[in-house]
């Protein structure tokens, strides 16, 4: 890759580029699935259950049906096609057939003339319950008297990971913890929206806010009995993910009630339906035991780990996975025995979101670390440097890292750099007081912690599953200027991808104007924007297609350089025919670049793009990127099991009202192994968000589920951080590009959120002097109100076979290890 | 019930307005003004904020039989004649939009900060945005876009 | 559902008695949630913003009296000085979009066991008027709560004012939530000295059915102030008065566990709130003496 391409053409990778979706976004005019509207469209809305288990005896819609202006209402018999959707498993019903197993579930779907009846219809459909007695502890739901909420029974998957001699290894000093996580929700700020039109050829067309088009296609087809190629999704605006729209929320729904009614349907969640109506992040149960040498040296990590994985699969066994294969950190240890189990239960489905089974362990492993130095009598930082990953090192799955690994400098740089100068107490506004206006402390009570948190996360998908995204490239003018048209079914979900997308075409043709088209499913499948995944996935297909397109015009270069050959031969000597000459073109130098307008070959001008796009047809090319193959986990845990790591090293700086228990985040430095940074600003972005999504995991998000029922949500109960609780984060980019991806480019969309939740609780711990074992931490943790969460010890392994998942797999696909 | 009101300077009348109808409803629905953003219904997020007779507010707790006579402004009246306002290029320039959900939002409320204290403090910033919620950015770039904002809107530098 | 907007008191209270199930509603921040939500369905709304003389605020003989309609913004710029308390209650409450619309009357009317401004009105001593077509009467504020979203309202009556003394020395107020901003009060509290009087006035918020006087402590405080001759002459407060204050408001909660913070951690947060209004107050009193 030639430099000279990068430094000319504007905007291009590695430049501060302006969003292409800013101005639309800051003006109002962008459109998102929440604002889109069509003629004739009705109203969809949705009955959801009650209780957390319960059989249906009977289900009465016939007031509901004859309300004025109702034009359909739908029950789980009038699917087509299958009645049951997922992810990793087809176990989950788009509406409920006799039974329901989660608080929120749907139940019957309604399309009226206007939301109001909708929602009022839903209120008119009598269902006969009939209450269960629900599984609603994860423990419990282990137990052999339990009740079986699937007919494999509740044990999801679990994986079992041995690594050299866990249980005869010897340590100095053996460190023991138990550490629990709560349900964070992703709370996007755009609640779920699409809408469905009905196509005069028996399909459907489906504009939805999602991030993973082809695998909505495919349920979707699947439960409407219908060819995939009658169903066409195109993506409407996202108002962020996180990974709460990987799994099918309304669009069998609204695809469901289109085609029965023969008119577009429009879905739109409120936010109390948002909150029940997608996945959230798994609650964590963690044993952990340390063993290292008297220098500091990891020798064993023994980790139990417990996930509750809900009523349904969705994601949990590629969560699951990827939190046993870091659980013990970015270290060597020798030995390792790591055994995860997610099960099911009658609380609300959990499944992706931003760190995918990370943060839970970070959290649990970096506690670890910190009670392991104090044991030792090191600094934090210096028992983590000593046994950082690097490149080459071996992990507990025996996966070698063969990529970049700069460990050892994030730490070192979150350990050198600049601490805050906080404002002194007692002379400062009361907005920047932990508790702000709420005027509770004007200085009295506070005390400052310090802590240190390093993670890890993999990028795209693990486990074997077949990965790949496709994009097609087209160069052609418009008027007299070259223009890249893109076109990807990656969704853009408010990180920036089409930006990204925008800089690889400006770098790879060297043409300014770049158009990306709306992603749909008419190009080849993107997989998801989750996993960190598409910078590298979408953004290495967009390159690949670029460069066939450079070569496309390579040849059309040489053909003409041929044909003026002929010519001036013509003149000289009229002897050779035109196509004889074409044909004996000689190939150009090497190499061949697009620059500022310029093919070069060698680094000389040949020809001029627009002459050449002007001669003949625009320039189209498809491809279709993979990362290198993973494996799955043999019997003993062992596999090359993830394509790629990124790491990171965060240190947190907070101020504790430590008589009320009242915390705010003072500063955040935060080192990323960013390989390279496509987009300065972009990058810097995702970091500072991430880390802000892990400061409410460790301060205040969780959605409370007491016996089932999902007791707070709204924006009211459900804290996430506002401007008052995040801090200036200072971002440091380790730049060690990472061979084999495109650019050396490294996903850093989730590690931020990995790590942040970890280092925050240990700079609260650092204040309190308190354990702090479970996150988020609340005002009575601070204050030593309630006690640290005890366990009398993990729960026994389940008797299950082997480390696939428990339920047979009705797809020939093997588990699509995410994440 | 019917409703006369001016939005972003434009006289209105709308007919069929229920009376438990908010502002925000009759701005999307009725006058498909969907600048304003619907995402939590309860005034929790600030994605609604416009301006009702100058101040500012959440208009999805607004009854709209209440904007009767009022003058409304909703983020698409704040670029004059397709230019955007500083406080909108300041959003862009900064990077302070991702998915942009709270970017209507956020922009009523920095663009009603700024006419009323020219250059605010940090703490002035935080305690005026402090209802509008942001679940991409971390908020530190919206900071950097209120700061930019306020230097062009003063004219301390051109930016 | 039906709209009223009537533009004088009469026309309101007209509209209060023939729609006997009606909603008034003022800045819409409480009503206007219930209804997205689908939790109420009143056949009417009565807009009380069209009816200018209760968005006013006056002062006569030492009160202040305070209009329903008055903002949460206003409240906490106009009164900064008249009854500090209030004005800090009210810029603790939600965000600017809020304060420029929920008003005085409106949290009153909710009597939510949460309302931010009520434990200043306990503190002030303040009276509640209401006004009906058959006449006014003045509700002292300790009486108005009468449980959890229930306050001493009779049907077809309407808050016309608050009347409220102006305070005379220093007031302090303090909510703990469970973030930085934007958060319903998992306690509050309210303390106001008033020299002119020697009395001592506290509210307690989020931390009960309704909003609480912490009467022992006021007693023992003014107990304290008066025998000491502290109020005319005062020095430092022994640390064995700051923490018998703090117990005895702490003991006055009525605390449960809810989603947003437990029974004990309330009661806790009381204590330590406690000590510390009273060291801001008696050290502005310290320094100022009485008004």
């Amino acid at each position: 890759m030639a430099t000279t391409t990068v430094s000319r053409t504007r905007g291009g990778v590695g430049e501060h580029t302006v969003r292409v979706d800013a101005a639309a976004k800051v003006s109002g005019a962008f459109q998102y699935a929440s604002d889109l509207r069509a003629d004739g469209m009705l109203c969809g809305a949705t009955l959801r259950s009650p209780y957390p288990y319960a059989r249906i005896r009977g289900i009465d819609a016939t007031a509901a049906a004859a309300l004025p202006g109702v034009h359909a209402v739908l029950l789980a018999a009038d699917l087509p096609g299958r009645r049951t959707f997922g992810l990793n498993l087809d176990d989950q019903p788009v509406l409920a057939d006799g039974l329901v197993r989660y608080h929120g579930e749907p139940v019957a779907v309604v399309a009226a003339e206007t939301p109001e009846i909708a929602y009022e219809a839903t209120t008119l459909i009598a269902v006969d319950w009939q209450p269960l007695p629900a599984v609603t502890d994860m423990a419990a739901a282990l137990r052999p008297d339990a009740p079986r909420l699937h007919e494999s029974g509740n044990v999801l998957r679990h994986v079992h990971i041995v690594h050299g001699a866990p249980d005869t290894a010897g340590a100095d000093v053996w460190v023991d913890g138990y550490y629990e996580t709560g349900v964070q929700d992703q709370a996007p700020l755009g609640p779920e929206a699409g809408l469905a039109v009905p196509a005069d050829d028996g399909g459907v067309d489906l504009r939805v806010a999602t991030q993973w088009l082809h695998a909505d296609r495919e349920q979707i087809a699947s439960c409407l009995a219908l060819p995939q190629a009658l169903v066409r999704v195109s993506l409407a605006g996202v108002g962020g993910a996180f990974g709460s729209r990987e799994d099918i929320h309304m669009q069998v729904h609204a695809c469901l009630l289109a085609l029965r009614t023969g008119r577009p349907v429009k879905m739109s969640f409120g936010r109390e339906e948002s909150f029940l109506g997608h996945v959230h992040r798994h609650p964590s149960r963690i044993w952990l035991r340390h063993g290292a040498t008297r220098d500091g040296r990891l020798v064993t990590v023994k980790a139990r780990l417990l996930f509750d994985g809900g009523a349904y699969a969705s994601s949990s066994p590629a969560v699951l996975a990827n939190a046993a294969t870091f659980a013990a950190g970015p270290y060597e240890v020798p030995n390792a025995r790591i055994e995860g189990t997610v099960v099911f239960t009658n609380n609300p489905p959990c499944g992706a979101m931003r760190g995918f089974g990370a943060p839970q362990v970070c959290f649990a492993y970096e506690a670890q670390m910190d009670r392991l130095a104090a044991a030792l009598r090191l600094h934090p930082l210096e028992l983590r440097l000593r046994n950082a990953l690097r490149t080459g090192s071996v992990l507990p799955t025996g996966q070698v890292v063969t990529g970049s690994a700069p460990v050892r400098e994030l730490i070192q740089w979150c350990a050198g750099a600049p601490m805050p100068v906080l404002e002194p107490p007692y002379a400062r506004d009361q907005v920047h007081y932990p508790g702000g206006t709420g005027n509770v402390t004007h200085g009295e009570g506070l005390r400052v912690g310090v802590g240190y948190a390093v993670g890890f996360k993999n990028t795209a998908f693990s486990e074997g599953f077949d990965d790949s995204a496709a994009a097609r490239v087209t160069l052609g003018l418009v008027g007299d200027a070259p223009v890249a048209e893109i076109h990807t079914a990656a969704a853009e979900v408010g990180q920036g991808l089409t930006t990204v997308l925008t800089q690889v075409a400006r770098t790879e043709l060297g043409v300014e104007r770049v158009v990306v088209h709306t992603a749909d499913t008419s190009v080849g499948n993107a997989g998801s924007t989750s996993a960190s995944r598409q910078s590298m996935m979408a953004g290495g297909a967009v390159q690949a297609a670029c460069r066939m397109v450079r070569d496309r015009l390579v040849a059309r270069a040489r053909d003409q350089q041929a044909r003026d050959q002929q010519a001036r031969d013509r003149r000289a000597r009229d002897q050779l025919t035109r196509d004889q000459c074409a044909a004996d073109g000689e190939p150009l130098p090497e190499p061949a670049e697009l620059c500022d307008g310029l093919l070069l070959a060698a680094g000389v001008p040949v020809a001029k793009l627009t002459d050449l796009l002007a001669q003949a047809e625009p320039v189209a090319a498809t491809a279709v990127y993979r990362h290198r193959p993973t494996t799955g986990f043999d019997d003993a845990g062992q596999g090359d099991i993830h394509a790629a790591f990124t790491f990171a090293a965060q240190r947190a700086v907070v101020e504790v009202d430590t008589e009320l228990g009242v915390a705010r985040v003072r500063h955040v430095a935060a080192a990323v192994d960013a390989g390279k940074v496509l987009n300065p600003v972009g990058f810097e972005g995702q970091i500072e968000g991430g880390t802000a999504q892990g400061l409410g995991l460790a301060l205040m998000e969780e959605l409370r589920v007491e016996n089932g029922i999902v007791r707070n949500p709204s924006f009211t109960d459900y804290l996430v951080p506002t401007i008052l609780d995040v801090p200036l984060v200072e971002t440091h980019a380790v730049e060690q590009p990472d061979p084999g991806a495109p650019y050396g480019l490294k996903g850093v969309g989730e590690v931020p959120a990995v790590v942040s939740t970890a280092a925050i609780v240990a700079a609260l711990r650092d204040a309190t002097g308190r354990a702090l074992n479970r996150a988020p931490v609340t005002a009575d943790d601070l204050v030593g109100l309630r006690p640290p969460p005890a366990s009398a010890g993990p729960p026994p392994v389940p008797d299950v076979p082997g480390q696939w998942p428990v339920p047979y797999y009705p797809h020939p696909q093997p588990a699509p290890g995410k994440g | 019930m019917r409703l006369r009101l001016t939005v972003n300077g434009e006289p209105r009348l709308i007919d069929g307005v229920g009376g438990d109808e908010s502002l925000l409803s009759v701005l999307r629905r009725v006058l498909r003004l969907t600048g304003a953003k619907n995402a939590c219904e309860q005034g929790e997020c600030g994605a609604c904020s416009v301006y009702l007779d100058g101040a500012l507010v959440c208009a999805c707790l607004v009854p709209a039989g209440q904007a009767a006579g009022t003058e409304v402004v909703t983020v698409e009246g704040l670029a004059a004649r397709g230019e955007l306002d500083p406080v909108q290029e300041a959003f862009v320039q900064a990077g302070a939009v991702q998915c942009g959900f709270c970017t209507p939002g956020l922009v009523m409320a920095v663009h009603d900060l700024l006419r009323r204290v020219g250059d605010p403090t940090d703490a002035q910033i935080r305690e005026a945005l402090a209802g509008n919620l942001c679940r991409c950015t971390g908020y530190q770039k919206i900071i950097s876009a209120v700061q930019l904002a306020a230097g062009r809107v003063n004219g301390h530098h051109d930016g | 559902m039906d709209f009223v907007q009537p533009t004088t008191l009469t026309e309101a209270l007209a509209a209060r008695a023939a729609l006997t199930d009606g909603l008034p509603v003022a800045g819409g921040t409480d009503v206007m949630v219930d209804l997205n939500l689908h939790r109420r369905s009143p056949p009417a709304l009565i807009d009380l913003g069209r009816v200018p003389d209760l968005a006013d605020i006056s002062t006569q003989d030492g009160w202040l009296r305070l209009g329903p309609t008055v903002t949460y913004d206003r409240l906490m710029t106009v009164l900064r000085d008249d009854l500090p308390a209030l004005a800090l209650a009210a810029r603790s409450i939600g965000s600017p979009q809020i304060r420029h619309r929920g008003t005085l009357g409106g949290n009153l009317g909710t009597a939510s066991p949460a309302g931010d401004a009520h434990p200043p009105l306990l503190a002030a001593g303040a009276e509640i008027e209401v006004v009906s077509t058959t006449g006014t009467r003045r509700i002292a504020v300790t009486d108005f709560f009468v449980g959890p979203k229930r306050n001493a309202l009779a049907p077809g009556e309407l808050i016309s004012a608050v009347h409220v003394p102006r305070a005379r020395g220093p007031q302090q107020f303090a909510k703990v939530g469970p973030r930085n901003a934007m958060v319903v009060a998992v306690c509050s509290l309210a303390l106001a000295l008033h020299p002119d009087r020697l009395r001592v006035g506290t509210g307690i918020g989020s931390a009960g059915p309704v909003p609480l006087p912490a009467t022992d402590a006021e007693r023992f405080l003014e107990g304290v102030l008066s025998e000491g001759g502290l109020w005319e002459a005062p020095r430092p407060l022994d640390v064995a008065v700051r923490s018998r204050f703090a117990d005895l408001v702490a003991s006055a909660a009525r605390p449960i566990d809810d989603v947003r913070g437990t029974a004990a951690y309330r009661v806790h947060a009381l204590r330590v709130l406690a000590g510390r209004l009273l060291d801001r107050v008696w050290e502005g009193y310290e320094k100022a003496g009485p008004r």
